[in-house]
C-alpha cells in the first residue's frame, strides 16, 4: 500500500502539520533533488539467498586481516591496526562512499552531513579518541587533568541550538516559554538527579554511566534501569511536567530513534550523565564540522588510503573448516593451512566477483548481518541476531538560495521544532562561520514506529515528491517562506540506520555475547553497545582490531 | 447647464474655506518636494530654487489651461480636486520609493511638481468663474486671492512647526490630499446645481475612493518602514534602501547627516572626523612608514580617507560584506564628499565579503599547509602592515565571531611581525564588560595592547583598542611627520591623553570571547539593553 500525500504526511510528522500544509493536491516542489539511500539491491539479493558468481583463480587475494565494512567501526580498526604497524589489511565497503552513517555529501558552497554530525569532547579517560582528535589537528594541548582542549573553530560556534515554540525561536532546547514555576521545579530535579548519577562510582571507582560503556559500572541496581522506559523513569520520580517529558523525549529521538517510552531508562540517563564531567558542570562541548562526523571519516579514509576498497559487496563469508567438512577443497587449492577465512565480494562497478584468504576477519557491519554473511555463524554461535532491531531514519539535504527572514532568537547550528516528530535541522554552513546568503540545512527524521520493520518498507516505498513535500511542510511552520527558497533538496532513507536501546536489549545476553569471537571474526559496531554513538563504534572498531592482532600473534 | 439663480448665498463662505485648504495644500506640496529634493540631493538654494520655479511656472500653466474648459465647470472643478488630492497626496511616499535612484528621483520629482503645480493652476481661475455670477468682478478677486494668500501664509507657519515635526513627510502629504479630496466630494454638494445628474454618483463614488485610498495610505503609514525609522531616528530621512545584509538609512539635519546601519547609528557628519582620526592616527603613526593597509568593516570610506592621509601607504584593502555599504557614495553624493571618494582611489581595493570568512582562507589549524590557490587568491596571502578594524558593534551572533579569539588568531596570521592595529570596541562607559572583553580577547590572542578612549560628541565616550603582533607598543605616540593636511582632531599632546584612561574607564573582570560562547555578544545585549 503506498500512502497518500495526506497520509504521509500524518505519518511522519503528525496531524498538525496539516494545518499548514493545507490542502493543495499538488504543492510546490522544489526545482532539483533526488532520493538516495543505501544500495538495497545487494541487501535484499543477499537476505533473499541469491547465488553469486564465484571468482576466479585470478580473482582472489591474500590479505592478513579483511575488514568488513567501512563505517566508523571498520575504518577504526583500520586505523588500530596501522597504529599498531600491521599494514596487511583490506577495509570493504558496499557503499561508493565510506563512513555509514557518518557519511557525509558536499556542493559547491559546502560540505554536509548525511548523518552523524557532531561529538561531544571525550572525557579525560577515553585516550584512544584524544589521540585520533590530536592527530586530526583538533586538540591544541592537553589540560593537567587529562582533559583535551580543543580548537575554538572545532567547538560548536554559539548560538548552537534554538527551539521553535508558540510562533517563535528561543534560545536552547528547553521550551521555557510559558513554563510554570512546577515545571522549572521538576528540571531542577531532574538535573539534580542526573548529577547524581554522573557523580556515582562503585567500588572499583567506575562510573554509573560512561562512555564507551565498556567503562562503565555492571552494578545490578545502575542495570536495573534497562528493565523500565525512560518515561517510566520520570514518572516514578514523580515527574510530570510536559515540558521536561518532551525535553527528555526529543533527547531519546535525537541520539536513539526512539521515544522516550520506547527507550530504556538505562540508555535515556546515560545520555544526560555520561558527558558530565562532574556534577553540576555543563555537558560535555560539542565539536562539529560543516561534513559533521564526515571528517572524521574523512581523516580516517585517509589513513587507511588504498587498502579501502568501496563498491565491493561481501557476499559470504567462510572458514577453512567448514570448506573442508563440506568437501569443497581439493589438494590444489589455493588456501594454505594457516590461512583461515575465504571472502566472497562482489565488485558493483565491475560486476566481477573477487575473492580474500584472510587470516582474519574484523566483522563491522551490524549484526544482523551475521547470519546471512557468516557460514554456519548461527550452528557454531548459538547467536541468531534477532533481538537486534533497528530504526530508519529519513535524512534530507535542503539547498537554500538565501537563509530565511526571521525575527526571534537568530538561527543556530542546530533548530528544533517543538511540537513537530521530526528532529528539526543543523545549519551546514554554521561552522564555517559562514552567516548571509546561501546555505544547506541537513534535516532529521527517526521513525520511532514500535512495528520498525514495517516503517521502513513504508519509507522504501515513498516517492522523492511526496518525502520533499513532508521536509517542506515540517520547515514551513517557522519558515513560511522557504519553499521560494529551496534550489535542491535531496533525500535519503536509511533503512538501518540506528540500533534500537528498548527496555532490556541493553542487559540482554544476546547483546553481551554478541561481541564474543566466532574462531578469529571479531565484531565491531556499535550496536553490540545497543546505542549508535561514534565513541562506541570507535571503541569496538579498536577492540576488535586488538582482538585480531593478538589471534595474529603466535602465542610464545 | 443650470442657470444662477440656483446658488445660494449661504455657502459661499464655505467656498472661501475651500480656496483656504487649496492654497495650503499646494504650499505644503511644494515645501515637500523642496525639502525631499534638499535632502537628496543637497544644495537646498538650488533645490528650493528650481522646486519654487518650476511649482510657479506650472500655476501659470494651469492657468492658462483653465481657458479650455468652457463647459461642465463645476464638474472639472472637482475632477481636477480629486487628481490633486490623488497626485499630491501620494507624492511623499512616492519620492521615497524612488530614492534608490538619484537618476530617477530628479524625473519624478520635477514631473510631480510640475503635475502639481498644473492642476492647483487650474482651481483658482475655475472657481473664479464659478463664482463669477454671484459676486462683483472686485468683490470676486479680492477675496478669492485673500484667502489664498491667507492659505499660503498658513501653509508655511504649519509645514515647520507641525507637519514635518509631528506628522512626518509621509503622513503630511497624505493628509494634505485627504483634504483635497474632502473639498472634491464637499464640492458635489455644494455645487449640487451646477452639476447634472448624470454621472454624478459617480464622480461621488470617485472621491470616495480617492478618500478611502488616503485613509488606507494613513493608516499604513505607520507600518511604512521609513515613516518608523524617522519616528526612531528623530530625523528626516534623506536616503533609505535595503540590501541583503542590512538596512541603510541616512538622515539629515540643519548640522549634517547621519548613516544608520538597521537602526544603529554609524556616524554623524558633524563629529565623525573625532571618530576616524581616532581610530585610524594611532595604528598608522605607530607604524614605520606603513604601506599595505588592512581594513575590516568602514565601507563608508571615511577611514580609508584618514588612511589615504599618509604618503608611504602602497595598498588600502578593504574587506566589507556589504557591496551596498561601498558602493553608497555613488548613489548619495554628500557622503562622497565628506570621505573625498576615497574609495575611488587607485590604492584602495574593496573586497565585498564576510571578513571572518576572508581572514581565515587558507588559515587552518597549522599555516604550514602549502596554498593550492591560483594567482588571484595570492592577493590575501601578502601580510599587511597595519590593520584598520572598523566593525559594527558586537549587538549580534554574526558580528560578536569578529571579535573573538578565533577570528584575532586568523588576523595575526595576516599581520607582518611588527603590524600594529587599531579596533572600535564600543563605547567602556556604558558597556564597560563589553570594552573590556575585547580587550582580553586580543590579550589571549597573543596581541600586545593599550587600551584607549576618545570623546565624540554624537556617541558619547567611545573605546578603542590599539594592538601589536609581536613587540610591544611604544608608551609614547607622536603623529606621523608624513601626514597630508590638518587633523581636526588630533594633536601629538591629545593623542598621548587618549591613553589616559579616567577612572570611570578602569578595567572590570570579562571573559574571553570565543566563538563557542560568544559571551560578548551577551554582555553588549545586557548593558546597552539595561541603557534603553
Amino acid at each position: 500500500m503506498t500512502l497518500t500525500r495526506r497520509e504521509l504526511i500524518v505519518t511522519l510528522l503528525g496531524a498538525p502539520a496539516l494545518f499548514t500544509s493545507g490542502c493543495s493536491a499538488s504543492p510546490r516542489l522544489p526545482p532539483a533533488g533526488e532520493l538516495l539511500g543505501q544500495s538495497l539491491e545487494i541487501g535484499h539479493r543477499l537476505r533473499d539467498g541469491f547465488r553469486w558468481p564465484q571468482p576466479n583463480a585470478d580473482q582472489w587475494q591474500d590479505v592478513g586481516v579483511v575488514i568488513v565494512g567501512g563505517g566508523v567501526a571498520g575504518l577504526s580498526a583500520a586505523w588500530r591496526l596501522q597504529q599498531n604497524g600491521c599494514e596487511d589489511f583490506v577495509v570493504l565497503e558496499l557503499e561508493s562512499q565510506p563512513g555509514g552513517t557518518s557519511r557525509s555529501g558536499r556542493c559547491e558552497l559546502t560540505p554536509y552531513p548525511w548523518g552523524a554530525h557532531y561529538l561531544p569532547v571525550p572525557l579525560p579517560h577515553n585516550h584512544d579518541l584524544i589521540r585520533l582528535l590530536n592527530e586530526m589537528g583538533v586538540v591544541e594541548s592537553v589540560a593537567e587533568d587529562g582533559s583535551p582542549i580543543i580548537g575554538e573553530q572545532f567547538l560548536c560556534r554559539d548560538p548552537d541550538e534554538r527551539v521553535f515554540v508558540d510562533g517563535e525561536w528561543i534560545e536552547g532546547l528547553y521550551p521555557a516559554t510559558g513554563a510554570s514555576e512546577d515545571d522549572l521545579a521538576q528540571l531542577a530535579a531532574f538535573r539534580k538527579e542526573i548529577d547524581h548519577w554522573s557523580a556515582w562510582r562503585d567500588a572499583a571507582s567506575r562510573r554509573a554511566f560512561s562512555i564507551p560503556i565498556r567503562h562503565a559500572t555492571d552494578d545490578p541496581e545502575v542495570l536495573s534501569l534497562d528493565k523500565q522506559s525512560m518515561a517510566e523513569w520520570l514518572r516514578q520520580h514523580g515527574w510530570t511536567s510536559p515540558r521536561l517529558h518532551w525535553l527528555v523525549d526529543y533527547s531519546c529521538r535525537d541520539d536513539y530513534g526512539l521515544t522516550a517510552e520506547q527507550t530504556s531508562a538505562w540508555a535515556g540517563v546515560l545520555y544526560f550523565a555520561a558527558r558530565l564531567k562532574e556534577p553540576g558542570a555543563d555537558h560535555q562541548p560539542l565539536m562539529t564540522w560543516p561534513a559533521g562526523n564526515g571528517r572524521i571519516v574523512e581523516h580516517l579514509a585517509s589513513q587507511a588510503e588504498t587498502r579501502l576498497k568501496t563498491g565491493i559487496a561481501v557476499t559470504r563469508i567462510q572458514s577453512r573448516q567448514s570448506r573442508q567438512r563440506l568437501g569443497e577443497l581439493r589438494n590444489d587449492s589455493p588456501i594454505s593451512g594457516e590461512i583461515g577465512y575465504e571472502v566472497l565480494a562482489f565488485n558493483t562497478a565491475s560486476e566481477q566477483p573477487i575473492g580474500f584468504r584472510a587470516k582474519s576477519v574484523i566483522f563491522a557491519v551490524p549484526q544482523f548481518l551475521a547470519p546471512r554473511l557468516i557460514d554456519g555463524f548461527a550452528e557454531r554461535t548459538g547467536r541468531n541476531a534477532e533481538q537486534f532491531e533497528y530504526g530508519s531514519w529519513l535524512v534530507a539535504n535542503v539547498h537554500l538560495s538565501r537563509r530565511p527572514r526571521e525575527s526571534s532568537f537568530p538561527l543556530s547550528w542546530d533548530n528544533v521544532i517543538h511540537d513537530s516528530r521530526s528532529l528539526g535541522y543543523v545549519v551546514a554552513t554554521h561552522q564555517s562561520g559562514n552567516d548571509h546568503g546561501p546555505t544547506v540545512l541537513t534535516w532529521y527524521h527517526p521513525l520511532c514506529d514500535d512495528n520498525a520493520k514495517a516503517a521502513r518498507q513504508q519509507l522504501l516505498k515513498a516517492k522523492w515528491s511526496d518525502l520533499a513535500d513532508v521536509v517542506l511542510t515540517d520547515l514551513e511552520r517557522p519558515h513560511p517562506e522557504i519553499r521560494s527558497l529551496v534550489t535542491r533538496l535531496d533525500v535519503f532513507r536509511w533503512g538501518h540506520a540506528m540500533i534500537r536501546p528498548r527496555p532490556g536489549f541493553i542487559t540482554s545476553r544476546q547483546r553481551r555475547e554478541a561481541t564474543q569471537p566466532d574462531g578469529r571474526i571479531h565484531f565491531a559496531n556499535t550496536d553490540l553497545s545497543g546505542i549508535a554513538l561514534f565513541e562506541e563504534a570507535f571503541d569496538h572498531g579498536l577492540r576488535a582490531a586488538d582482538e585480531a592482532l593478538a589471534s595474529l600473534t603466535p602465542n610464545p | 447647464m443650470q442657470s444662477e439663480d440656483s446658488m445660494n448665498r449661504a455657502p459661499l463662505f464655505l467656498l472661501y474655506l475651500n480656496v483656504l485648504i487649496i492654497a495650503s495644500c499646494g504650499l505644503v506640496y511644494e515645501l515637500l518636494a523642496g525639502t525631499l529634493a534638499s535632502y537628496l540631493l543637497g544644495d537646498s538654494v538650488t533645490q528650493f530654487s528650481l522646486v519654487i520655479g518650476i511649482y510657479l511656472s506650472a500655476l501659470g500653466a494651469g492657468a492658462w489651461v483653465s481657458r479650455f474648459v468652457d463647459q461642465r465647470l463645476a464638474r472639472c472643478f472637482i475632477e481636477v480636486e480629486l487628481a490633486v488630492a490623488l497626485i499630491g497626496g501620494a507624492s511623499a511616499p512616492v519620492l521615497f520609493l524612488a530614492f534608490s535612484s538619484v537618476g530617477a528621483f530628479r524625473v519624478v520629482l520635477y514631473g510631480i511638481v510640475f503635475a502639481i503645480g498644473t492642476l492647483v493652476g487650474l482651481e483658482l481661475p475655475l472657481l473664479m468663474r464659478l463664482l463669477k455670477d454671484h459676486l462683483d468682478f472686485e468683490d470676486l478677486v479680492s477675496r478669492v486671492l485673500t484667502f489664498d494668500y491667507l492659505g499660503a501664509l498658513f501653509a508655511s507657519l504649519l509645514f515647520p512647526m507641525f507637519c514635518v515635526p509631528r506628522l512626518g513627510l509621509v503622513r503630511t502629504s497624505l493628509l494634505c490630499g485627504l483634504l483635497n479630496a474632502v473639498v472634491g466630494l464637499w464640492g458635489t454638494y455644494l455645487l449640487r446645481p451646477l452639476l447634472s445628474s448624470r454621472g454624478l454618483s459617480g464622480l461621488r463614488g470617485r472621491a470616495c475612493l480617492v478618500i478611502g485610498l488616503l485613509i488606507v495610505g494613513i493608516i499604513k503609514a505607520d507600518s511604512l518602514t521609513t515613516l518608523a525609522e524617522e519616528h526612531v531616528l528623530g530625523e528626516p530621512i534623506v536616503h533609505a534602501e535595503s540590501t541583503p545584509y542590512q538596512r541603510i538609512v541616512l538622515t539629515r539635519n540643519t548640522r549634517g547627516f547621519q548613516l544608520f546601519l538597521n537602526g544603529h547609528l554609524q556616524f554623524n557628519s558633524v563629529d565623525e572626523h573625532r571618530y576616524h582620526e581616532a581610530l585610524v592616527h594611532p595604528a598608522l603613526s605607530s607604524v614605520k612608514s606603513p604601506r599595505r593597509v588592512l581594513v575590516l568593516g568602514g565601507g563608508d570610506g571615511l577611514a580609508v580617507r584618514e588612511i589615504l592621509r599618509y604618503p608611504s601607504v602602497e595598498s588600502v584593502t578593504l574587506v566589507d560584506l556589504d557591496p551596498g555599504m561601498t558602493s553608497l557614495a555613488d548613489r548619495f553624493p554628500p557622503l562622497a564628499e565628506l570621505s573625498r571618494s576615497s574609495l575611488k582611489d587607485r590604492r584602495v581595493t574593496i573586497i565585498n565579503e564576510d571578513a571572518f570568512l576572508w581572514v581565515g582562507r587558507d588559515v587552518g589549524p597549522s599555516s604550514s599547509k602549502a596554498s593550492t590557490a591560483g594567482p588571484f587568491e595570492n592577493l590575501p596571502h601578502e601580510k599587511f602592515d597595519t590593520a584598520i578594524i572598523d566593525f559594527p558593534d558586537p549587538g549580534t551572533f554574526s558580528v560578536g565571531k569578529l571579535y573573538s579569539t578565533r577570528f584575532y588568531r586568523m588576523l595575526r596570521e595576516r599581520l607582518t611581525a611588527e603590524a600594529v592595529i587599531s579596533v572600535q570596541c564600543t563605547s567602556p562607559l556604558v558597556a564597560p564588560q563589553s570594552y573590556w572583553c575585547i580587550v582580553k580577547t586580543l590579550e589571549s590572542s597573543g596581541f600586545h595592547v593599550r587600551p584607549y578612549h576618545a570623546a565624540v560628541p554624537t556617541f558619547g565616550e567611545w573605546g578603542f583598542v590599539l594592538a601589536s603582533s609581536s613587540s610591544p607598543l611604544p608608551v609614547k605616540l607622536s603623529l606621523s611627520s608624513e601626514l597630508i593636511g590638518p587633523s581636526r582632531f588630533l594633536t601629538d599632546n591629545i593623542l598621548n591623553s587618549l591613553f589616559d584612561l579616567p577612572p570611570d574607564l578602569a578595567r572590570v573582570e570579562a571573559e574571553v570571547n570565543q566563538l563557542n560562547n560568544q559571551v560578548l555578544v551577551h554582555y553588549y545585549d545586557q548593558e546597552w539593553g539595561a541603557m534603553k
